[in-house]
């Protein structure tokens, strides 16, 4: 009954407008593939929508001038997988994406409404952490920048100030000896919401770990940056002792619930299983770069 | 009666006649159909798991600007609880509370009252402006809480042994004495199981559009498995006699049970009739999980005995199975079909129905012979380690053949159990090597089949082509394999006969699309429909060649001379026979009804093989063979698809699908993304072999085939799993986070090589 308002406007500035002036009864859309199942199942009775697939700096994946990526919030995961440079660079973060849904929702699906949506279970948050990108995000008082893992507030929450939009994500450059992966405990093999997911970034040189960074969803309130999982594997040739103290730094790090998805001690053992077989596969890509 | 042998039609994978509408987006469901002037049904739920209802006010809700028309309990016939009144398997004192909360809500979910609007979200939010007055109760909803001594009744008139209680009834299966069977043991092994309630998980939600006009005339499209439930059903809960409904069967989107009962359509019709307007109702998927009926969840213990030889001398069986919160669990196919692949001489099978606050349970492929197949197998695979048998070995030893006197009552006739052992025992699967943390399992099932009321109208067009309407809902593939026994009788193309389903007030009384009957029991009127014209055929061609009708036979798509005594003439074809019908006695059609006898049970034997990943607790089913007795096989593309929808849902069952209730007792996984029904890359290519061994008593041999493939599943996986594992499992399901704690537990042995 209530009146809905849909607008697609070209340019940022416009987009944050309307954004801004709407209010508590505006959202972005990106895919979509969050925003409309919420809306017909009642969970969202938004008053306007601004769709922002039509912002070119939103859609685009661009070189930065230091040799890493920019990439639009907006982006969908097919599109993402058809770039013919960007899984080279980023498998784990490119698998992550991929992740979500189905062909069909790939086709739709953003990183950044992945992000946005604030679920501690999205597929492409720890990716994103482990990857150490950058978020650029524009409001009514102008353009900032935030570390991934500051976005989530919560289940369902970010810190982004009211009018904010999510513009683009921005990935370092890759150092020679760098590589990723993504891996999610699921019950089934797809179309399943992660019970945990384990995103790890690294750099080996002569087989020696000396830069990687750890992200672990579905484990907390919000996808966690687990920096002690790093420090273990730094400076190690992932040897059994070493992901083995990085599987207990991620168990430890688990702040989960009980739930339908899956139990406390479930989750806190899975976050150490995956720990170990992500480093593993980041570190078999990385010896080949 | 005479098998059809040296076919042409029956047997072949021809292409079905609902295919070209259902790829292309043509077929109408239920949800398709429109009318002018429409306006959409809602209901109010309660959101109490058992709550005594003390008022309900509507006066705001028919305020509201587009509401046509509510109604509530009051509007709903009555069925007094002292006085039973079936229909079917249904009880009308029960159905008449589940379509609308009479005295109580009993379950998160019950309706309390139903609107109409004029949009949906007026509809919706009228329900909001319903007040209801509720006397909130203490509530149970698991089988030993509900059967405690102190557990919270549901039915005040309900009594077992005297006393208020949840259980709802008893049944019993005996053959022989068990406690002189169990003397005779020398191994006896004795589990207990659980099993959880599962959907069906059709893809389509229960969907209506019902229309009154002034004069009661009343006509309804909705999806069901059987548009005479509908009528009938509606009829006693509108008071609206059947004669005045016209019930219309769209195509269904699935249902495996879980439409032979209504939910939908006694509201739709009497908002229809209050408002004057179509009403359309369809179900959310969360109205699906939350209010329409699973299969039962169920704790059982299976006791059986042998003699060191594998000689089975006595099994026992206690079955507790949900049936909801109204009573009708399934303990029929629990009780007696466990033990029936089985020639026991001593057997006792005992179920009881345990009411609870959940939604009522509702058919469910073979209703209650999965859950107990789930225990009895696991247990004999318990049994053939302790004897040190192949457990197809003390399968084969021990198994039901022709003369075989079944627990539940018949004398076996010329059955194909033991063939499907053989087969599997043959099959390169079951000697395979496995690799690491794979294990293989197998087990056996059995269900009943049913025969039943059936209705056939066979008419051949001015242009010499054929319709067959039929009364029962296809859902899975039987207009394809009517078109191929009707095409092999009259010798003609496939292609020429069309087979339509007919709705209740254009084809006879057909029983529901339900108990694996419907191509057992419509190939048997269709062939006698079309053996009466066949006879008419000829006895056109005997009076155009002035011959008796005897020296005429029918072959190939046309009347010819029996034999050269009988003369010479060239063939009279169906079209030419057809173009001269106007003069040589009218139209040429037939139509038979008949309360169809004969079908005979079926036997399936599975073979599993599962990979284990100890770390992460998860299962994958990697091989599957699923061996079937399936009598003959008109259509073999659907006999299979039947089968391997089948294992698909078992697996489903066995791994992960489960009702998850919260703290305030209600479900908490109401849809598809939390209710985990395998999706395909779950799954390996389900291997079918199809054994025949044709029904003696049924024109093609036809035995039903859609419910037996459900059967074996649950315990083909678990005991693959043990193999794998050397764990065993004794509850449902078996997913990650329960594999992973049996794993992990004190006495962890390592995988079998
Ligand atoms: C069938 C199906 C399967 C799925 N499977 C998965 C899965 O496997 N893994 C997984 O993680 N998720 C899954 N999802 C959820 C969903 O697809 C993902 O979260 C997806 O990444 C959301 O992206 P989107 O572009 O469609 O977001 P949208 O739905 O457009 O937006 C999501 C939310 O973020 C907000 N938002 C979007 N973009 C911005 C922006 N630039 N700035 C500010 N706010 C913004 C929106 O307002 C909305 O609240 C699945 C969904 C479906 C329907």
């Amino acid at each position: 009954m209530t009146e809905l308002r849909y607008l697609a406007p070209a340019t940022l500035d416009e987009a944050v407008k309307a954004f801004a002036s709407a209010g508590s009864a505006g959202r972005i859309l990106a895919g979509g593939t969050d925003l409309l199942v919420q809306m017909r199942s009642g969970a969202v009775k938004p008053g306007v929508i601004v769709d922002i697939k039509k912002i070119t700096e939103m859609t685009a994946i661009e070189p930065t001038a230091d040799g890493g990526f920019r990439i639009g919030a907006a982006v969908p995961g097919a599109v993402l997988a058809e770039h013919p440079h960007f899984g080279k660079a980023w498998p784990g973060l490119l698998e992550a994406i991929n992740l979500i849904g189905s062909t069909q929702v790939q086709g739709r699906a953003s990183a950044g409404g992945n992000l946005c949506n604030g679920s501690p279970a999205g597929d492409s948050v720890p990716a994103l952490v482990a990857a150490g990108a950058i978020a650029t995000l524009q409001g009514p008082n102008g353009r900032r920048e935030m570390k991934v893992e500051d976005v989530p507030a919560g289940p369902g929450r970010t810190n982004l100030l009211p009018g904010e939009i999510l513009v683009s994500f921005t990935l370092p450059p890759r150092p020679k000896g760098s590589s990723d992966a993504y891996l999610r405990m699921i019950p089934r093999t797809e179309m399943d919401i992660a019970v945990v997911g384990v995103g790890v970034n690294l750099t080996l040189k002569d087989g020696v770990c000396t830069a990687a960074r750890v992200g672990l969803g579905a484990v907390a309130p919000t996808v966690l940056l687990v920096e002690a999982a790093a420090k273990a594997l730094i400076g190690s040739k992932l040897d059994d002792a070493a992901l083995k103290a990085a599987a207990s730094a991620c168990s430890a790090a688990c702040r989960p619930i009980d739930d339908k998805r899956g139990t406390i001690v479930y989750r806190t053992r899975v976050a150490g299983v995956l720990l170990k077989r992500t480093a593993l596969i980041a570190a078999r890509r990385a010896a080949g770069n | 009666m005479n098998v059809v042998t040296n076919n042409k039609w029956i047997g072949e994978r021809t292409i079905r006649p609902d295919g070209a509408d259902k790829v292309t987006g043509r077929a109408a469901f239920a949800a398709d159909t429109n009318m002018p002037g429409m306006i959409w049904g809602k209901v109010l739920r309660s959101p109490h798991p058992h709550a005594r209802i003390k008022s309900i006010d509507t006066s705001k809700a028919e305020a509201l600007p587009g509401v046509k028309a509510v109604v509530s309990a009051r509007d709903v016939v009555d069925f007094p609880v002292d006085k039973s009144v079936m229909l079917g398997i249904q009880d009308m004192r029960w159905m008449c509370r589940n379509v609308m909360a009479r005295e109580k809500a009993l379950f998160p979910g019950h309706p309390i009252a139903a609107v109409a609007a004029t949009t949906e979200a007026i509809a919706a939010k009228a329900c909001e402006l319903i007040e209801v007055e509720y006397e909130v109760l203490p509530w149970v909803i698991e089988i030993d809480d509900a059967i405690a001594p102190d557990a919270p009744i549901l039915h005040d008139f309900m009594k077992f042994e005297g006393k208020p209680s949840n259980i709802g009834g008893r049944l019993e299966v005996k053959k022989g004495d068990v406690a002189e069977g169990f003397a005779q043991a020398e191994v006896i092994v004795e589990r207990s199981f659980t099993t959880r309630p599962v959907h069906q998980g059709y893809i389509e939600p229960h969907a209506c559009l019902v229309s009154v006009g002034a004069d009661n005339k009343t006509t309804i499209w909705s999806s069901s498995q059987g548009q005479f439930m509908v009528r009938a059903m509606t009829a006693y809960l509108t008071g609206i006699p059947q004669s005045d409904i016209r019930a219309i069967p769209a195509e269904i989107g699935g249902g495996f049970g879980g439409k032979t009962i209504v939910y939908l359509e006694p509201l739709a019709t009497l908002l229809a009739k209050k408002s004057g307007r179509p009403v359309k109702m369809v179900m959310t998927r969360e109205e699906v999980m939350r209010a329409t009926g699973p299969t039962s969840g169920s704790k059982s213990t299976v006791k059986i005995g042998a003699k060191k030889d594998g000689t089975i001398v006595a099994a026992q069986g206690t079955f507790y199975l949900q049936a909801g919160a109204l009573p009708g669990s399934p303990n029929r196919g629990a009780v007696g079909c466990s033990f029936s692949p089985y020639d026991i001489p001593h057997v006792l099978a005992v179920g009881f129905d345990v009411l609870s606050n959940r939604s009522k349970v509702a058919a469910y492929r073979a209703p209650g012979a999965p859950i107990g197949a789930y225990a009895v197998e696991c247990v004999l695979d318990e049994l053939a380690e302790a004897l040190k048998m192949d457990p197809l070995d003390l399968r084969l030893k021990n198994a039901a053949r022709q003369g075989t006197k079944a627990a539940f009552g018949p004398v076996f006739p010329r059955i194909g159990y033991v063939e499907t052992l053989q087969a599997a025992k043959s099959h390169p699967h079951y000697s395979a090597p496995l690799g690491k943390l794979q294990g293989r399992g197998v087990a056996s099932g059995f269900w009943f089949n049913a025969g039943g009321e059936s209705s056939a109208q066979v008419n051949i067009t001015e242009d010499g082509n054929v319709v067959v309407t039929t009364g029962h809902p296809d859902v899975g593939g039987s207009r394809a394999a009517i078109a191929n026994i009707c095409a092999e009788l009259l010798g003609i193309d496939y292609k020429r006969v069309s087979v339509l389903i007919g709705d209740t007030a254009t084809i006879g009384f057909s029983n529901l699309t339900g108990g694996s009957r419907v191509l057992f029991a419509s190939a048997i009127v269709v062939t006698q429909s079309t053996d009466k014209i066949i006879a008419t055929l000829k006895e056109r061609a005997a009076k155009i060649w002035d011959i008796d009708p005897e020296a005429v036979k029918w072959e190939n798509g046309a009347a010819h001379p029996a034999s050269p005594n009988a003369g010479q003439f060239e063939p009279l074809t169906l079209a030419e026979l057809a173009a001269k019908a106007p003069s040589m006695g009218g139209p040429i059609g037939a139509g038979v009804q008949l309360n169809t006898e004969g079908a005979e049970g079926g036997f399936g034997t599975h073979i599993c093989d599962v990979e284990v990943d100890p770390e992460l607790g998860i299962v994958r089913v990697i091989r599957y063979t699923a061996v079937q007795d399936v009598g003959r096989a008109i259509h073999p593309g659907y006999v299979e698809g039947q089968i391997q929808g089948g294992v698909a849902q078992g697996i489903g069952w066995a791994l992960n699908e489960e009702y998850i209730y919260n703290k305030s007792g209600k479900v908490d996984n109401p849809g598809f993304l939390d209710y985990r029904m395998p999706v395909c890359s779950d799954l390996p290519m389900l291997d079918t072999v199809m054994v025949e061994v044709p029904n003696p008593k049924h024109p093609q041999g036809v035995k039903g085939v859609g419910e037996v493939p459900l059967v074996p599943v649950m315990a083909a996986v678990a005991n693959a799993i043990h193999n794998a594992l050397g764990k065993r499992f004794y509850s449902l399901p078996m997913s990650p986070p329960v594999v992973l704690e049996v794993i992990e537990g004190p006495e962890t042995r390592q995988a079998a090589e």
